[in-house]
């Protein structure tokens, strides 16, 4: 038997195979290649060879590279913000601890109604160690959360908050009765036309004159309101599309068998439907997760703002572009792990239909 | 429960009758809507009328007193509140336009890109979809803007990577033709070749479908779209003068400058939802099966032809209803311009909130417009859906 050409196999063949396989791929490969290689030089030197990791601001002032010394110089306060200094391990537990139940529920074997109670007991556990006022703990308003716990928080009690209502929503999109049809057609598609900054703002400028006398609810809170009114809409679509996903036999099955509607709903339908859509239930968080970084616009110190506060020191100031790239790592990391989490679990819940 | 008698229609309560229910179901949900609203209304009232703010629109005729960085119409502090908003609408939509053209066009790039069989083109894609989906388009609205006011040098070190082109922290400037009424007659004749190129596709699908023959019309087209233009403009003496930037003391003169401002919104938009963009124009051409390609190639058809015959009309059904959602999605987010301070109508709002106090009457002119926004878009986008949308039986 004859082998083939040398060419065609080995590292010389990949590169024959997948850059250079006719005249205009070996074009584009060498145009690829040369702005590649005008651009990654210069931002290697600068990043790494040029750089300083761990110094003095003003050391940062006589090189020409990175200045990365800006994130550990400031690194707590750009995590915790305003959280009194001498009580910072309580929302680093919290964050260890949501950690922990990130991994645990990570694995599907782990989904179980057991789960179901680990998570709100978990949140109750990091609301107490966040705010304190029992066993000891003194007593921190939610005016001085801030940096990483603020943006989880929000993201995470959005998401909690916003997902029963999102569901209710979406069934009530799809309900016979047409005053309440048309109340959650309203809801959804108002709130999904607007962005979400003027939600923001409604909660923040608005909100205050909706209360009777007296009556004041803490900023965060309004901006928590104002994220989960907004989530809930982006998931009563996704919801809505698993609902409709159902074949009508599902319902004709349930009725058949003489259940009634929350019946039906509670034991056939949502099961199956939410099922279907958990993989963009984690794109909704992911969302939801980058969207409470525009908290910064109504002056909420997440992470973003953290960093920014951390900018405006004249000493650190000039530095954006380093402060940037790290939060912008850091999300990255998040997201790319919650979305590459829910490509592999789109893959095993794929069930071949 | 007691056994009921056959013999009769069983008699349901009326809370066990579903249509009955129903109507209650419904009116309880109204009263419960209805009631919040009117507990928030007479609290608004109450709060409105202890802090002495008249309701109502009429702040909207006052003069305005301050100032917006860029406009497209003529703006001065001493204009209405009114014609602020305005310019803050205009500048909105032009963002969102200029935005929606480069991210259709960068995206389907990108998406393309991403299913070449080139390699390091796709695995480069691959990474820019990956990056941008990932980091919050605030984030990268912020990063864009520090680049330009931090990293850029100032007006008399401006970068020159073009002749006429010159790249600072006031901006983008660059040259542009001078003024000369050639270009008037260039865009008429630019319109009326593409009224042309319209009749004559037309008669090149009618001649197709009588005889059989193939007139090459999207290429005459294009032919007359460009040489229709330089005619007129070889007609008028070919005006080749161009108002060039010049640096005069600490800034540029002449020429035509895009502010940092706008630039960082629309790169940083641009890139964000290009990235969304790709990857629905992906899904969409890998949603067209291999087996129709291969007919394609099997009765004959050119790449080209299996392009745009094939594909993209397969294509497109998959692709524009998420693209819709895409550039709504852009036009939202350029509400965001105000957290870098480019004047957009939510910007404006927020300063009118400000001196005002009509924080009410603000934020639903803010809810209205982007309302509207969003609607239009939307409709636009279903007629088209609709044209291209597969007919069955």
């Amino acid at each position: 038997m004859m082998k083939p050409p040398r060419t065609r196999i080995g590292a010389l063949g990949w590169v024959r195979a997948n850059l250079f396989n006719n005249w205009y791929n070996s074009l584009l490969s060498l145009v690829t290649l040369a702005l590649l290689g005008k651009l990654v030089p210069p931002l290697f030197k600068w990043a790494f060879v040029d750089s300083l990791w761990f110094s003095s601001a003003e050391a940062c002032h006589d090189v020409d590279g990175a200045c990365w010394s800006i994130i550990p110089a400031n690194v707590r306060f750009i995590f915790f913000g305003f959280f009194p200094q001498d009580q910072q391990w309580r929302p680093l537990l919290a964050m260890i601890l949501l950690l922990a139940l990130v991994f645990y529920s990570k694995d599907r074997r782990h989904w179980t109604r057991f789960l179901l109670w680990l998570w709100p007991i978990g949140l109750a556990v990091m609301g107490t160690l966040m705010h304190g006022g029992i066993f000891g703990l003194p007593v921190v308003e939610t005016s001085q959360w801030s940096g990483l716990p603020l943006t989880l928080m929000l993201a995470l009690f959005g998401m909690f908050a916003a997902y029963p209502l999102g569901v209710l929503l979406a069934l009530g999109r799809r309900s016979r009765m047409p005053a309440i049809k048309s109340l959650c057609v309203v809801y959804i598609e108002m709130i999904r036309g607007v962005p979400l900054i003027s939600l923001l703002f409604m909660s923040s400028v608005m909100f205050p004159l909706f209360l009777p006398e007296g009556v004041t609810l803490d900023k965060v809170l309004r901006a928590q309101v104002a994220i989960i009114m907004f989530t809930a809409a982006y998931i009563a679509e996704v919801v809505r599309g698993g609902l409709q996903a159902m074949p009508r036999g599902q319902y004709e099955a349930a009725e058949s068998l003489g259940l009634a509607y929350n019946q039906t709903m509670r034991l056939i339908i949502l099961p199956q439907a939410l099922k279907i859509v958990i993989p963009p239930s984690v794109g909704i968080l992911i969302s939801a997760f980058k969207d409470t970084s525009l908290v910064v616009i109504i002056a909420l110190y997440d992470v973003l703002k953290t960093t920014k506060v951390t900018l405006s020191n004249p000493k650190w100031a000039g530095f954006s572009t380093e402060a940037y790239i790290f939060l912008a790592v850091l999300y990255f990391v998040c997201c790319y792990a919650m979305s590459s989490y829910s490509r592999k679990l789109e893959k095993a819940l794929h069930t071949g239909r | 429960m007691a056994p009921t008698d056959t013999s009769a229609p069983p008699r349901v309560p009326f809370w066990r009758d579903p249509a009955k229910r129903a109507l209650v179901f419904q009116a309880a949900a109204l009263i419960l809507v209805f009631g919040i609203g009117y507990f928030l209304f007479v609290n608004t009232q109450a709060n409105l009328a202890r802090q002495n703010i008249a309701t109502g629109f009429s702040f909207l005729g006052n003069e305005a007193s301050f100032e917006i960085g860029e406009s497209v119409i003529p703006y001065s502090a001493a204009d209405t509140y009114f014609r602020a908003l305005l310019v803050g609408a205009l500048n909105t939509i032009k963002v969102a336009f200029i935005g929606i053209v480069l991210t259709t066009i960068l995206g389907t790039l990108v998406g393309v890109a991403r299913l070449s069989k080139n390699w390091l083109l796709s695995k480069l894609a691959g990474g820019f979809i990956e990056t941008m989906q990932n980091i919050p388009v605030l984030l990268q609205l912020f990063f864009w803007y520090a680049i330009f006011y931090e990293s850029f040098p100032a007006p008399r070190q401006a970068l020159h990577p073009l002749p006429g082109v010159f790249l600072c922290n006031r901006g983008l400037i660059f040259g542009i033709p001078l003024k000369d009424p050639a270009h008037g007659a260039m865009f008429w004749a630019l319109v009326a070749a593409l009224i042309l190129s319209w009749f004559l596709h037309r008669w090149a699908r009618l001649r197709q479908a009588r005889t059989g023959q193939i007139f090459p019309a999207i290429r005459c087209g294009l032919l007359l779209c460009v040489t229709l233009p330089l005619l007129v403009w070889w007609g008028y003496g070919a005006p080749t003068t161009m108002d060039m930037p010049v640096l005069r003391g600490f800034n540029f003169t002449g020429g035509m400058t895009v502010s940092p401002e706008f630039s960082a919104l629309l790169i940083g938009l641009v890139l964000y939802t290009s990235a969304f963009v790709a990857e629905i124009v992906r899904a969409g051409i890998q949603s067209v099966g291999t087996g129709q390609v291969e007919a394609a190639m099997a009765v004959g058809l050119k790449s080209g032809q299996v392009l745009h015959l094939v594909i993209l009309p397969q294509a497109l059904r998959v692709i524009i209803p998420p693209l819709t959602s895409q550039m709504l999605n852009l036009t939202k987010n350029s509400s965001l311009a105000i957290a870098i301070g480019f004047p957009d109508f939510v910007a404006v709002a927020n300063t009118t909130i400000n001196q005002t106090g009509q924080a009410i009457e603000g934020v639903a002119l803010i809810m209205v417009v982007y309302l509207f926004f969003s609607l239009s878009t939307s409709f636009f986008m279903n007629w088209y859906n609709k044209k291209m949308a597969l007919v069955e039986r």
